[in-house]
């Protein structure tokens, strides 16, 4: 029988590496998968995870893909860290969109560069209004956030949907549940021509780097990591547990609300009813797989964004359903928690005799 | 006028009725002091499952055991990682449901469109001709019929047998039931699996009795509006069917004002749900002496023996 | 050698060579005693002798690496607690096995080993209460008995077991001195009817008033086998510590410095049932003087704790001075400018974090007071200078400053914590429990370093359920009970009965008085 013994101090090497490992372990739970589904699991994985990769536009499309999830994945991971289950990143991604959206549609008529940063403006503290009700709720009512900001993301997407429906349908759109096509003034310019690889990714990457000084070298990151770890001893070194939890939410509700806006005014282009694939909820996972670090959370997004281009390219060429996206994703993190134990303890082979005495 | 009422209190019934069963089998969980908050995914998986299982076998039995052995393998998933992993509880909850969302939108893709006449009324000689009552109580499918026996059940083993005992005293201090001699790696699987299977029936109840047909995310929720009912009941048996009952009318209330067309829009009403689940948790929350008092004390924490 | 014969004729336990290690660590090292019926047997040694593993092992928690047991002359076979009840072994433990949300009866109901009949049970309960004086109230919740009444539970458990041995492990550091008498009554009734008691302990008085032979631990293996009637307290704690026994250093009987931490009717209502309030709490600290507050654990001395440190606050700003300045009213990081300093009794998740670095752990309570920040942004140049220097000042043992915490030992992490604070030079320092569960060298860092805190002029208030430890260390002692302090009087003309006294509620003078 196996059994875990704790190790004396954690393995840094394995903090590392359980990324790796899980992975590993994912990629061969996919070949079984593939096999299940009646897919050769060499064709499969070839369009899953190295096809997408195979051209120019290929890899733009990674960054489109990776930013929404790099920007939310790292607001997470800085949420996680302090202790805080911010869930409903997915409401506020919505509300960023609805609110910069609304901006755009609003200065429809308007040509000037000001409008892009006033929609991202508008955009973030959309995210942030609707992360804040968790925020308050928590502090002040003791409210468990993971069910609330959850429920608002479900209140969030019908807004979107009444809002396309009603207000901000296009009036020559032949009732489509679909908003105007933004102006030109009000979309993303693009950063490499002929892709759809925009503003927003160059965003994403400044995200990582703030958000890993802010980490890793202010007394607010040295706040969050202790507030989340050890509650009682961050409040005997004087750090508000519900400054932290305002920061956090507020933080993960800018960056989701930036990462909303960013889609609607990029590669969407206008408003309709589902903006995203769920990035939200993936951004959970790329927090998870990078480390709750920002350059993790990088990595993660990378990788996840991937899996997204790859369950398209499969569906395409193989005839794959979608899902088989959710499952790779919902599988890698299953075997990431499950490696993480290796950080903590090590795994022994013990005889069952002695293992009954234990 | 009274049809319509009896109409309305037999879908408040049906609404309710999964809501029962995926709360009642959290609430077990978490006395036993496991946060699982893949109720969502599991519910999928049964609700996926199930229908599956109608679809090809056509007996309802048989679909509601393979939702319940769906959500069970689910949870064993769940059970597996937390209790022999360590992983954190919040983490993996996370992960199931993630995991469940896409794992039965690939199960069902090829069930989407088709149709199930729903589970069969198991009419209660007699007692169902009573006038009003009658239809309230005693017609309806097993499904119903279960999940009142479900209430008395839950609420007869934790408050009355030795093995609901030792199961909440799990909860209260793994360390003190360890050091006791209590296997708490053991009870915490046990129910672990338990609230998976019953989140599996719940899912059963969407795809073969409420909606009946199988959508993708079809759940739309209702696993973490059971997780608020947990709380919202202080972990009360008997205040989780209230609490079921009390969402169950306020879903139907949204679709009845939508029949109607109160002149309100789809989806401000279809928001009541979820707005509701947010009031009733901070009304409950509020009190924090009343959650410490309830909430079994070590939920969410990992149990390591160490001697 | 015939007593020897007789005792290993009547022997209830025998244990020969039991060994046991940990990684790193030899808990156990070829240990054997014996105990007959009716004999109430020592087993003494410091914290971390091994006393504790020991027990463990004869009651099945542990599984030995080697040796072993015999049970009234047969080989006992003892792989899980269960086993060790069927043969008749019942156990009290140091940490209580107790569902705090749950009644008196449902803790004992889940102590059994199956299903009992409620009203028979409640029965026997109640006549082992009377039999043996322990008063319980069957329904009560524990969350709201007292550490003594938590205790008797646990007793009661055993009892109902009719077990032929009792081990006790550590039962007296949790209890006021008249609760500790109630408890010898009652083990001395069980002793006379011919139950055998192992008892673990420190406490040398304690072990020369209870018990006939001793057993003694030090690092892991038995250095004494004795008969407590032939030895003095003091070669008892020679063989223990392996060491002369060395008196504390007293103070240096300086004058009274002004007053730089004043107490002025405090009140605090506690957060929840699980807590308890302060009412009226007077008490002044002098510069130069260290105060000791004696007081069974849940009386009030976590919250005492929070409240001075800041953690808690809503209070009148008046009811704590701080050099005169009000202060009830600021937060932890204001009355650390301020001068205060403080030490709770939790090491890993109050006082330090275990996953994280002992120079992150030095910037938990120093960033501000030392000026570690700029714009926000940590100095950590400086940051680790400040850790190495109290690594070295402190005789910290650990591998660099960027180890783990929760990697050091319990004392070298006090002395960590200690150092820290006493580094920042604070006007008024507040520590709990200095020396929990710290290996006796450590222990005596920290009490040396305190006291050359207060020699500097500092004000220092300990918190502690180590009467000895008090006795040892202050000028004056308090007690608190239920969240009412009793005034502070002076050690030298102190008695250990009053401090009990006192530590149940009760006015000492009062008393001495009436007497």
């Amino acid at each position: 029988m196996l059994a875990l013994e704790k190790r004396p101090e954690h393995s840094q090497a394995l903090v590392y590496l359980s990324p790796l490992i899980a992975l590993i372990l994912t990629l061969a739970a996919g070949v079984v998968l593939f096999f299940v589904l009646g897919v050769s699991p060499a064709r499969a994985l070839y369009a899953f995870f190295v096809y997408p990769l195979t051209s120019a536009y290929g890899w733009a499309e990674l960054g489109v893909k990776a930013t929404p999830l790099v920007l939310i994945g790292v607001a997470l991971s800085l949420g996680f860290r302090a202790g805080v289950w911010n869930i409903g990143a997915e409401g506020q991604l919505t509300l960023g969109a609805i609110c910069g959206g609304a901006v755009a549609l609003w200065l429809y008529e308007v040509d000037s560069v000001l409008v892009l940063p006033l929609m991202m403006l508008c955009g973030m503290l959309g995210g942030m209004s609707w992360a804040a009700i968790p925020a308050l709720l928590k502090t002040r009512f003791n409210a468990n956030e993971i069910l609330t900001s959850l429920m608002l993301t479900y209140i969030a997407t019908l807004l979107l949907s009444l809002l396309v429906h009603g207000p901000l349908r296009d009036p020559d759109g032949f009732n489509f549940p679909e908003s105007r096509i933004f102006g030109d003034s009000a979309t993303l310019p693009i950063l490499w021509a002929g892709t759809r690889l925009h503003l927003g990714a160059a965003l994403a990457a400044l995200a990582v780097a703030g958000t890993w000084l802010l980490m890793s070298r202010t007394l607010i990151g040295f706040q969050i990591r202790v507030v989340g770890q050890a509650p009682a001893a961050g409040r005997h070194a004087g750090f508000s547990v519900n400054r932290m939890v305002w920061f956090s939410l507020l933080f993960g509700g800018g960056m989701a609300g930036l990462a909303g806006l960013l889609e609607v005014a990029g590669p969407i282009g206008q408003l309709l009813p589902t903006i995203s694939p769920g990035y939200g909820f993936t951004a959970i996972i790329v927090a998870f797989v990078g480390r709750l670090h920002p350059v993790g959370a990088l990595l993660a997004g990378l990788l996840i964004a991937l899996s997204y281009l790859g369950g398209e390219s499969a569906q395409i060429t193989l005839n794959l359903p979608l899902a088989v996206t959710g499952v790779f994703q919902g599988m890698l993190l299953f075997f990431l928690l499950a490696c993480d134990v290796l950080i903590g303890y090590r795994i022994r082979y013990r005889s069952l005799a002695r293992m009954r005495h234990d | 006028m009274t049809e319509v009422l009896i109409a309305a209190i037999i879908t408040i019934i049906t609404a309710a009725t999964p809501l029962i069963y995926a709360a009642l089998g959290e609430m077990v969980t978490e006395k036993s002091g496991v946060l699982n908050l893949g109720v969502e995914g599991m519910m999928l998986m049964g609700a996926v499952c199930g229908f599956t299982a109608v679809h090809l076998s056509g007996s309802a039995t048989l679909g509601i055991l393979t939702a319940a052995l769906a959500g069970t393998g689910m949870a064993l998933v769940f059970a597996v990682l937390v209790l022999g992993f360590q992983a954190t509880q919040v983490a993996t909850g996370l992960a199931l449901t993630i995991f469940g969302v896409g794992l039965s939108a690939l199960i069902g893709q090829d069930l989407v469109g088709v149709a199930y006449d729903g589970l069969p009324r198991l009419a209660i000689p007699l007692l169902s001709e009573i006038p009003v009552i009658g239809p309230i109580l005693f017609n309806h499918d097993i499904l119903v019929y279960g999940s009142f026996a479900l209430v008395f059940l839950v609420s007869w083993f934790l408050g009355r047998t030795r093995a609901g005992l030792v199961l909440r005293a799990v909860g209260d201090s793994h360390d003190a039931a360890h050091a006791i001699g209590y296997p708490v790696i053991r009870i915490r699987y046990l129910a672990i699996l338990f609230g998976g299977a019953m989140s599996g029936v719940a899912g059963a109840c969407l795809s073969l009795a409420y909606s009946p047909l199988w959508i993708e995310n079809m759940s739309a929720g209702r696993g973490w509006i059971a997780l608020a009912l947990v709380v919202f009941a202080t972990w009360r048996p008997w205040r989780v069917f209230v609490g079921a009952y009390l969402f169950g009318g306020i879903t139907i209330l949204q679709l009845h004002a939508q029949a109607l067309g109160a002149g309100v829009p789809a989806q401000v009403m279809s928001m009541l749900p979820y707005a509701a689940t947010i009031v009733v948790l901070v009304l409950i929350s509020r009190d924090r002496n009343k959650i410490r008092l309830n909430s079994p004390a070590c939920i969410g924490k990992p149990f390591h023996p160490t001697s | 050698m015939t007593a020897t014969q007789n005792i290993r004729k009547s022997a209830l336990l025998e244990i020969e060579g039991m060994c046991k290690s940990f990684p790193g660590v030899l808990a156990n090292d070829r240990i054997s005693l014996s105990l007959r019926s009716g004999e109430i047997h020592a087993l003494l040694g410091e914290n971390g002798a091994g006393k504790s593993t020991l027990v463990k092992m004869i009651y099945g928690i542990l599984k030995p690496d080697a040796g072993r047991m015999l049970w009234k002359g047969k080989a006992a076979g003892i792989d899980r607690p269960v086993d060790a009840r069927q043969l008749g072994i019942a156990m009290v433990f140091q940490h209580f096995s107790l569902f705090e949300s749950m009644s008196v009866f449902e803790n004992i109901l889940l102590g059994l080993e199956r299903d009992a009949d409620p009203v028979a049970l409640r029965k026997d309960i109640v006549d082992i209460s009377v039999r043996y004086g322990l008063p319980l109230d069957p329904d009560r919740h524990v969350y709201t008995l007292s550490v003594g009444e938590r205790q008797r539970i646990e007793i009661i458990r055993c009892l109902l077991q009719k077990p032929d041995l009792l081990v006790m492990d550590e039962p007296t550091s949790v209890l006021t001195p008249q609760e500790v008498d109630r408890l010898f009554e009652t083990l001395r009734r069980l002793c006379g009817e011919g139950v055998g008691i192992l008892y673990i302990s420190h406490k040398l008085d304690e072990i020369k008033a209870l018990c006939e032979h001793a057993t003694i631990l030090r690092n892991g293996k038995v250095v004494a086998s004795v008969d407590v009637a032939e030895e003095t307290t003091q070669s008892l704690a020679s063989k223990m510590m392996g060491k002369e026994f060395r008196t504390a250093e007293q103070s240096s009987g300086q004058e009274k410095g002004p007053v730089r931490l004043g107490i002025h009717g405090l009140d605090h209502p506690a957060r929840d049932q699980f807590g308890i309030s302060l009412r009226n709490v007077e008490l002044e600290v002098h510069g130069g003087e260290i105060v000791g507050i004696a007081g069974v654990a849940g009386n009030g001395q976590g919250e005492l704790l929070r409240v001075l440190n800041g953690e808690e606050t809503g209070i009148p700003a008046e009811a704590i001075m701080l050099d005169g300045t009000a202060c009830a009213h600021l937060g932890p990081n204001p009355r650390r400018a301020l001068g205060l300093a403080s030490v709770p009794e939790e090491r890993l998740g109050h006082a330090a974090i275990p996953s994280l670095s002992l120079v992150e752990n030095a910037l938990l309570t120093t960033c501000q007071r030392l000026g570690l920040l700029k714009f926000g942004f940590i100095n950590r140049g400086k940051c680790s200078a400040f850790s190495e220097q109290v690594v070295s000042d402190f005789n910290v043992k650990c591998s660099h400053v960027n180890a783990e915490a929760g990697s050091l030992s319990g004392g070298n992490l006090q002395k960590f914590v200690v150092g820290r604070e006493i580094s920042q030079s604070p006007a008024v320092m507040i520590v709990s429990q200095p020396t929990w569960g710290v290996d006796a060298g450590a222990a005596q860092t920290v009490r040396s370093a305190l006291r050359g805190l207060a020699n500097q002029g500092a004000a220092i208030l300990v918190l502690s359920q180590d009467l000895d430890e008090l006795m040892e260390i202050s000028d004056r002692i308090a007690a608190i009970c239920a969240g009412a302090l009793s005034p502070a009087l002076p050690v030298a003309e102190t008695s250990v009965e009053q401090i009990g006294l006192m530590m149940a509620g009760l006015d000492p003078r009062q008393d001495t008085e009436a007497a």
